[in-house]
């Protein structure tokens, strides 16, 4: 049963301790998936991407430098990829024409054939970055196009299919008033649907555009907000802001046409992780290291719709892209088979029985406890002697 | 003319309290004459025009008189009513329903869906695997250096001594304008575990921020009501030597629990018995009291305890995880108070 509902979760959130959480909103349920039946910190899962074939599939990117092949349809892991080369975790992890593109900490980016075989094959391509590497990126529009950015690493656009050499590399702003060189820290990209343009978010409180279609090599536009490090950024639906997170919790929606503050969303305590805003909806989801997920609206009315307690530190997260968010219920595959055999619908219900009281039991061991903005339980407790 | 006379003169009596209500609505309609001649004072009950309520009345000794007898009465009903209620308890007996319990702000706490549940796998592997496993696996021991802002008075001078003396094989040092970013390196490289720093604000200590070495979350507190030794009364001698023991009371919640391990991780693993001390973190609506007692055992059931050491409350104002970066480290936990304080029932830790 757990299985076949693992495909209307609605956000896959990656944990520190190398837990694999699936939300189901419309149930108001979190599972657990481990690889290995465990969590094991060494697994700590640092990047997360859609597969191949819609969203049926999850890569996963441990610190153990394996990339984890997960199915929506299961709700298991099926197959594994050991990345090697280079030091530290992955920083960036996309899926390309039956390829894995993975960028790690100290700027090695390979690009590997994804087979099923365990065996390390060499990788197909490898570039080297520069070190420092904070956020690898692909153009959702062009999949051989990636973008790196990192500490004391300017943001560089590389095509995988074209030269060792990057497409577009930017140039740090002009020294400030004091005449210093002004440092960089690239924590967060995005790239500009039906443009070329990219953002990007940095650890000195900017956000930044860049143009490659310019001649500019320059950020084209400029804005700060807060005090505090950015480190994740998402783009909302409608194309002209995008939404800011920092250590200190604050989201912050930002025009990047004319650079100004739209509004802020409240509700988070620890530094945001992961952010991720639906295609169509005016939903963010966010997750960070307060170990809670938090799905806000972000337009009429602005204000939060959903928090759930997950109970480790939260890394990254992937959002449902389907428009649909209702769960499609067993009935609908029932009436097909009635008609022709009847003792195959008797076990048919004798199952969707066994399965329904199996959930009661799910809910009230240690998952997740979701609780929306409506239910708000009070419970008085006795004073202790 | 005796009557106006008689009220200003004796306005403290009850007597006249009567015939101070009932006089007043009926001066009211004779104001204008100035006379009195309604010196028969019918003993009735005074008539009030309808919605009349005492702090209608301008005069102030006489709504305070007014209100002092409502209250009296007030009090007297309540009073009638208790034993009324006493009285109808004894009559059941056995049958009597149970009595309720009083309504306090920590029985209506608002339910915190992140209150540990010590059957929790997910967070006893977490806690198992985190920054403070090395301590709780016996495979570190403490070693503590505190030290203070720039230029400390003495009232944190003397904190900071009787502190070392608190808590075990810690070191004080004078902090010469060093930078906590370098002496965090060298704290590491001289197998330090904890750094404590007592901030001081106008000759008060403020504030403590509590860093766990190697890399390890970093909290930050606000200290109010800091009493040193002297200034507490009836104490008993200065502590001795022995390791004392550690009560951690009332941390609930995912926050509360790394923050007592945090503070648990201060003292050596085995506690003197023989020294009969103990040290107590005490959380309650978010702040942390801490206290250090000896206790003795009068007999089996009688304790006797005496505060030694000094006393301060704590209250948590961010938990950021690494080593102190204020900047550009990234919190866990920061306390917002415009939207994490409009309830006077919740509370984090």
């Amino acid at each position: 049963m757990a299985a076949s509902a693992a495909r209307w979760n609605h956000v896959w959130v990656g944990t520190e301790t190398g837990i694999l959480k699936g939300v189901n909103l419309q149930r108001k349920r979190a599972e657990n998936f481990t690889a290995a039946g465990q969590p094991r910190r060494e697994e700590a899962v640092s990047a997360l991407c859609w597969g191949a074939g819609g969203e049926t599939q999850i890569l996963v990117g441990c610190a153990d430098r394996v990339v984890r092949h997960f199915s929506t349809e299961d709700g298991t892991f099926q197959g594994q990829r050991h990345c090697p080369g280079g030091e530290g975790a992955f920083r960036g992890l996309a899926q390309a024409d039956g390829t894995i593109i993975t960028c790690v900490d100290s700027g090695i980016l390979r690009v590997w054939r994804d087979n099923d075989k365990e065996a390390s094959s060499d990788p197909l391509l490898e570039l080297k970055v520069g070190p420092g590497v904070c956020r690898m990126r692909q153009d959702p529009a062009r999949p051989h196009i990636v973008a790196t950015g990192g500490k004391e690493n300017a943001l560089k656009v590389w095509d995988l299919q074209g030269s060792e050499e990057p497409v577009f590399r930017a140039k740090n702003v002009r020294n400030d008033w004091l005449d210093l060189r002004v440092p960089i820290w690239d924590q967060d990209i995005q790239f500009l649907p039906g443009s070329q343009k990219l953002i990007t978010c940095t650890g000195y409180h900017q956000v930044r555009v860049y143009d490659p279609a310019s001649p500019q090599r320059r950020p084209v536009l400029e804005t700060t907000y807060g005090e505090y490090p950015l480190t994740a950024m998402t783009l909302t639906p409608g194309g002209n802001s995008v939404i800011v997170g920092n250590t200190h919790g604050q989201l912050a929606e930002i025009d990047f046409r004319q650079g100004r503050l739209l509004g802020c969303l409240k509700g988070l305590a620890g530094s945001v992780r992961g952010l991720q805003c639906h295609p169509s909806k005016p939903l963010l989801a966010s997750c960070g290291l307060d170990r809670v997920l938090r799905i806000h609206r972000i337009r009429n009315p602005r204000g939060l719709e959903h928090k759930v307690y997950l109970k480790s530190r939260l890394n990254c997260l992937l959002l449902s892209c389907r428009d649909n968010w209702e769960d499609e219920p067993q009935e609908p595959e029932e009436p097909n088979k009635v008609p022709p055999e009847d003792t195959e619908t008797d076990e048919l219900w004798a199952s969707l029985e066994a399965a329904a009281k199996r959930k009661r039991p799910d809910l009230d061991q240690t998952q997740g406890a979701v609780q929306t903005k409506q239910r708000k339980k009070k419970r008085p407790r006795s004073t202790s002697p | 003319m005796a009557r106006p006379g008689e009220k200003s003169g004796g306005s403290g009596k009850k007597s006249l309290k009567g015939k101070a209500a009932t006089e007043k609505p009926q001066e009211a309609a004779i104001t204008g004459d100035g006379a009195t001649e309604n010196e028969v004072q019918p003993p009735k009950s005074a008539a009030f025009p309808p919605g009349f309520s005492i702090s209608e009345i301008k005069n102030k000794q006489r709504r305070h008189l007014m209100f002092t007898r409502w209250k009296q009465q007030q009090r007297k009903e309540k009073l009638a009513a208790k034993k009324k209620l006493k009285k109808e308890r004894e009559a059941l007996g056995d049958k009597a329903p149970p009595k309720p319990i009083p309504k306090t702000i920590d029985n209506q706490r608002v339910y915190d869906e992140t209150i540990v549940d010590p059957n929790d796998e997910e967070v006893a592997y977490d806690e198992a695997t985190d920054e403070f496993a090395s301590y709780f696996n016996r495979q570190t021991s403490p070693k503590i250096l505190i030290t203070t802002s720039d230029r400390p008075h003495g009232r944190t001078v003397r904190l900071c001594e009787q502190l070392s003396t608190v808590i075990p094989d810690s070191h004080v040092y004078y902090r010469r304008g060093l930078a906590l970013k370098k002496i965090i390196p060298q704290c590491i490289s001289r197998d330090f575990t904890d750094l404590i720093v007592i901030n001081e604000d106008r000759k008060t200590p403020n504030g403590l921020i509590l860093s766990h070495l190697p890399n390890g979350p970093t909290a930050h507190f606000k200290m109010s009501s800091v009493r040193l030794r002297k200034e507490i009364k009836r104490r008993g001698k200065d502590p001795t030597e022995h390791v004392p023991e550690i009560i951690l009371n009332n941390f609930t919640t995912r926050l509360g629990h790394s923050i007592g391990r945090m503070f648990a991780s201060l003292f050596p693993h085995d506690p003197q018995f023989i020294g009969r001390q103990v040290a107590t973190f005490h959380n309650q609506r978010d702040y942390i009291f801490f206290r250090f007692h000896r206790y003795i055992f009068k007999s089996e059931k009688k304790v006797g305890i005496q505060e030694l050491g000094p006393r301060f409350t704590l209250k948590l104002r961010s938990l950021q995880k690494g080593t102190f970066d204020s900047k550009y480290g990234e919190y866990e936990w920061v306390h917002k108070p415009r939207e994490m304080d409009t309830s006077r029932r919740k509370f984090h830790l």
